[in-house]
């Protein structure tokens, strides 16, 4: 299997973890990435407001981009966000001839020009069903058994567009985290908004969202994302989160790509778990 | 687009039907309330979804600018998903945040201050650079508390390597042309989108 990859701003800082455990674990399955060489942030969700025509640009320009490498290929993308704005664009380009055109006058400034003739992939929607369990379970080297894991989808991946799974109840994490011998820690927030942007710009309301996820994680060993506004929401904000609830709300938060890994045998240091803001020190114990 | 946002020049706005578009967008809400029921921020918000929707499609500008309830939209979507009349409503919170940024209406200053100076790092860099992100905004606010919020954060960050500093390896690819024709094309009388998305 070959993909484009996209890693996004946020894989190549904050959420370098995410990155490196999403290659590592596609190597160890035999997936090929190539990552599209010059990308550019999509406009994450600052561009929409201030221009549809942006936002739509910035995103396509990373898909003629990919069509220039491989012109019916696919493109993993590891970020919801990233992901939800490459496949905006990738729906103008396919099925509005009017916004395809003005995309396209817009990246004439920049020598480009986007058909929509590759796929967008989310990460999860790779993992869960073009390798799904079936493909996985047999790289599992060490049982993750005793683990309760809370998957925690977020939003973009979901909505608005339902491409793998249900977005009001979703479910596509599941066979992954039980491959890997983890029990899956039933909950109901797993695609419930985890504030995204408004923990910076109105954190009275964006923390209420993270101690709600938070809470309804009590019982569960550690909580899964895919997505890494998501991550830095339930990992980064921790503590100030279980200030405002008055208690403490820690827990150990990974990438499901790490998850895998530990089960695939990989090391911590290829899944990049140092990197990570909320590990606590009894899954150190009993993983690392 | 509102080319001041990206350039930092003031220009005029004729405010008697910026609001149309978007009453175009939901002018079929039948007022059912799934929205609100739906939103997992509508407890902090002043006017319910539901009820700001009425507003849109009423023209009732300066109320709808005067409420906290499209800049506290998260983008989750769970409206536009559950509306049983299938309105684009996440859109409509989106094009609800541009005009008060264009407006720059000064209670939505620090979110228009967050996205504005977040564009111009992409402008400027093709990618986001943390520390250049925000160092433009902690300037653009003029408020020194601000970087106190975030300083226990970013010292972390920090401390794990995890911010991209601008160093030597970083790339740098300036989009400012791509910024440039977008505006030029959004100037042009024709608007260019319309409904969809």
């Amino acid at each position: 299997m070959n993909y484009l990859y996209y890693p996004g701003c946020s894989l190549t800082a904050s959420a370098r973890e995410y990155d490196l455990a999403t290659r590592a674990v596609m190597a160890a399955a035999g997936v090929d990435l190539t990552e599209i060489d010059g990308w550019t942030c999509c406009g994450a969700s600052a561009a929409a407001p201030i221009s549809d025509l942006l936002s739509l640009s910035l995103s396509a320009r990373n898909l003629a981009l990919a069509e220039q490498t491989t012109a019916d290929g696919q493109i993993l993308v590891p970020c919801s966000a990233c992901y939800l704005n490459l496949k905006k664009a990738h729906e103008a380009l396919r099925s509005h001839a009017k916004q395809r055109t003005m995309i396209n006058e817009a990246l004439a400034a920049v020598k480009l020009n986007a058909t929509g003739s590759v796929r967008v992939r989310h990460l999860l929607d790779v993992l869960a069903v073009d390798l799904g369990a079936r493909h996985l379970a047999p790289l599992i080297t060490r049982s993750l058994s005793g683990l309760a894991v809370a998957p925690y989808y977020g939003c973009q991946c979901l909505r608005p567009y339902p491409e793998f799974d249900d977005p009001e109840r979703p479910v596509s994490m599941e066979p992954l985290i039980e491959a890997t011998g983890a029990s899956v820690h039933v909950w109901e927030a797993g695609g419930r908004c985890c504030g995204a942007s408004l923990v910076s710009t109105h954190p009275e309301a964006g923390l209420k969202r993270v101690c709600s996820i938070l809470k309804a994680a009590r019982g569960a060993d550690l909580i899964v994302t895919v997505c890494p506004m998501c991550q830095m929401n339930l990992d980064a904000w921790q503590p100030k989160a279980s200030r405002m609830a008055g208690e403490d709300l820690s827990i150990t938060v990974l990438y499901l790509p790490q998850l895998l890994g530990l089960a695939m045998g990989l090391s911590h240091h290829e899944l990049g778990l140092d990197l990570n803001l909320a590990v606590l020190g009894s899954f150190r114990e009993k993983m690392f | 687009m509102h080319p001041h946002l990206i350039s930092g020049s003031p220009t005029t706005h004729d405010d008697s039907d910026a609001m149309a578009p978007i009453g175009n967008l939901v002018n079929a809400c039948i007022q059912c309330g799934t929205c609100t029921a739906s939103c997992p921020n509508a407890l902090e918000m002043d006017l319910t979804p539901r009820k700001m929707w009425r507003l849109v499609i009423l023209g009732r500008l300066s109320d709808v600018m005067a409420s906290r309830t499209f800049i506290l939209c998260s983008d989750c979507y769970t409206c536009t998903l559950r509306c049983p009349r299938g309105l684009p409503l996440t859109r409509a919170m989106e094009a609800l945040k541009g005009i008060a940024f264009a407006r720059r209406e000064t209670q939505h200053r620090r979110s228009r201050l967050f996205y504005e100076t977040f564009m111009q790092t992409v402008r400027r860099y093709g990618r986001i650079r943390e520390m250049a992100f925000m160092t433009r905004y902690f300037t653009a606010m003029k408020n020194p508390a601000e970087p106190f919020r975030f300083a226990p954060l970013g010292l972390k960050l920090m401390g794990k390597g995890k911010v991209e500093m601008g160093g030597g390896k970083s790339t740098e690819i300036p989009l400012a042309a791509l910024f440039e024709k977008v505006a030029a094309l959004e100037r042009t009388p024709d608007k260019p989108l319309g409904k969809g998305g």
